[in-house]
């Protein structure tokens, strides 16, 4: 019940901040919260199922481009295209869930690796249809759903609000679900999971491909919400990111990915005033973790504060 | 030009890339035969190998070969300490445990790379070779007399191109004899062979892991200064000769100097082929998609289960 407060009082914040904010803040708090989303759908994988990739801009770009294709060269609107990029995203992560979890450990983090930087190439490679690495404008017509113009400020925080819940809401439900206590346990101790009579493969498939499906949403959604497609976002730069953030945020906490993902784009907002390597913070931020901080912020909260915290 | 000058052109081509690939690869196969640490900041090193082979040459002057030559000793020691440091500041503190480390490793890529955009700056800079004249090549042409030998246009290669070869082979024929001839080689694969054994019979298991750490680096350095007056320094230059030595190391077999040696050729020339007569996109793309599929068909012969 506590539990249940605690998320619903933050998306009541974040509607409240909606009327509150300047513009500056508003429209990086948009931002913030589709790549939150994107984050809590890499921790479904990494946090509760203990499979650490580096291949999700695979189905961050999957989605993106699946929404993005079909608005610039089939001319569709934001719901057809939003729908599309979702499900080109859950296609690209079954076909790698069926390929890539023949692999565990180390070997799985190279082969999502490779196939992510695959994907990439391949992009550039068809660049008539992508644009390459320069990539492409959201024409208008994409980025109206019902008559809503989804590139004005308002419409535009509203829906990644919309997204963000959905996505906060479904990953509370699962982390109490028996499908994620069961993730949990194969995270802890796979062997122990396969002896209690659980298919252990079956439930790390559904996490991937749940976890690719809710990365791709948040891809469909920023091409949709930010106008804007591009190879940068297949890079090897946003396999990584959502994983710091996930690991600054806390990996296997409800709201981990929301809190890591506030903090280091605010942390790399502020550095790239001062330098144009800004992506120093996030080297150094990794290594840090690393080191001191496995359990990221929210993970010390459960430590010391809050054992029950989801 | 034909085909058959065309296809000797990216063989050479080819055959420098497999050069400088080998010597990467097999810093990259060391550290994992003997740490079992994938080091994902490996072609981070290069990079750095590089840069301070043109900070070198720029601060010594004179004539290109005493710049080069300082370079070429002294920018693989210069990245081999960093590596060093970075083994007992962070790689040890982690117990070596292979996730931490990959994602620990990940962050010094990001640092190395960035600390170099801040300093060195986004340019691309050349480092002169202390030689380097072209060289025609023949090929035999079917003239007025039936067949002789001619000089195509546009057919050739340069010393340099053959001195990194050249240096290349001597470097890895070297590093094989380091390995199986001398004492300290002899530490190196104890402690691949069995960590707790070497440890039980008094090997300093954690020096021997910082010095592999820095040999690696090392390593990859020394084949970027050979590199470097080829192909340019610049701060993002370490992503391909990572990825190729993913390549390399994977289907080489990890941690075998021979397997790594004849992965890096089979490689380094079938990528020049790829990239000359189709695009090079396609050749990485190629490339990514075989170390996956290997991984993935055999994942213990690899990963799971220590090399012999």
């Amino acid at each position: 019940m506590r539990a249940l407060a605690l998320h619903a009082g933050l998306l009541a914040m974040l509607f409240a901040l909606h009327f509150a904010l300047p513009a500056y803040h508003h429209g990086n708090l948009a931002r913030v919260m589709v790549l939150a989303s994107y984050a809590i759908g890499y921790n479904l994988l990494f946090g509760y199922a203990g499979l650490l990739s580096l291949g999700h801009a695979l189905f961050f770009a999957s989605g993106m481009y699946g929404a993005g294709l079909l608005v610039e060269h089939g001319g569709a609107g934001a719901g057809p295209a939003m729908l599309a990029g979702t499900a080109a995203a859950a296609l690209v992560s079954a076909a790698l869930a069926l390929v890539a979890l023949r692999t565990r450990g180390v070997a799985f983090m190279i082969v999502t690796l490779m196939f992510a930087q695959a994907g990439f190439l391949t992009i550039l490679h068809f660049g008539d249809w992508t644009g390459g690495d320069e990539g492409f404008v959201l024409p208008q017509a994409g980025r109206m759903l019902w008559g809503i113009d989804l590139s004005t400020p308002d419409a535009r925080y509203l829906a990644a609000l919309a997204l963000f819940s959905a996505c906060l809401l479904g990953s509370l439900a699962l982390a109490r679900a028996p499908f994620g206590r069961v993730l949990v346990a194969i995270r802890e101790n796979e062997e122990r999971a396969r002896m209690l009579g659980y298919d252990t493969l079956a439930h790390k498939r559904a996490a991937m491909i749940l976890s690719g499906t809710v990365s791709g949403a948040a891809g469909a959604a920023y091409a949709i919400l930010f106008g804007y497609v591009g190879a940068s976002f297949a890079e090897v730069q946003y396999s990584i990111l959502p994983l710091l953030w996930v690991l600054l945020g806390g990996a296997g906490t409800v709201l981990g990915p929301f809190i890591g993902a506030l903090f280091m784009f605010y942390l790399i907002d502020l550095a790239s005033g001062v330098t144009t390597a800004h992506m120093l913070i996030a080297g150094v931020a990794l290594v840090a973790l690393t080191l001191y901080a496995p359990q990221g912020l929210m993970g010390e909260v459960r430590r010391r504060l809050w054992r029950g915290l989801p | 030009m034909e085909f058959g000058p065309h296809l000797m052109l990216a063989l050479i081509e080819g055959a420098v890339t497999a050069a400088v690939l080998a010597l990467t690869a097999s810093g990259l196969s060391l550290v994992f035969g003997v740490m079992r640490v994938v080091n994902i900041a490996h072609g981070e090193f290069f990079m750095l190998g590089a840069v301070l082979a043109w900070w070198i040459a720029q601060g010594i002057g004179g004539h290109p070969a005493w710049g080069f030559g300082a370079a070429l000793v002294v920018a693989p020691l210069m990245a081999g300490a960093l590596a060093v440091a970075a083994d007992l500041a962070v790689l040890r503190r982690l117990s070596y445990d292979p996730e931490r480390t990959i994602v620990a490793t990940i962050g010094l890529l990001y640092i190395i790379q960035q600390l170099t955009l801040m300093s060195y700056g986004p340019e691309a800079r050349p480092v002169v070779a202390p030689f380097d004249t072209r060289i025609a090549l023949p090929w035999p042409e079917r003239g007025p007399e039936g067949w002789q030998i001619g000089w195509p246009w546009g057919f050739g290669t340069t010393t340099w191109k053959l001195t990194v070869i050249g240096a290349a082979a001597a470097l890895v024929g070297a590093l094989w004899l380091f390995m199986s001839r001398t004492r300290a080689g002899l530490v190196l694969r104890a402690t691949q062979a069995d960590r707790e054994m070497a440890t039980a019979f008094g090997i300093p298991v954690a020096r021997v892991y910082a010095f592999t750490f820095g040999l690696g680096a090392a390593l990859a350095a020394l084949a970027a200064v050979l590199i470097v007056p080829i192909r340019q320094a610049h701060y993002l230059m370490g992503g391909d000769p990572l990825l190729l030595s993913f390549v390399v190391v994977i289907i080489g077999g990890l941690g075998s100097l021979p397997g790594t040696l004849l992965a890096a050729v089979l490689i380094g020339l079938s990528d020049g082929i790829v990239s000359v007569f189709f695009s090079p996109t396609l050749a990485k793309i190629i490339a990514t998609l075989m170390v996956a599929l290997v991984l993935v068909v055999r994942p213990q012969g690899l990963f799971g289960a220590r090399a012999p």
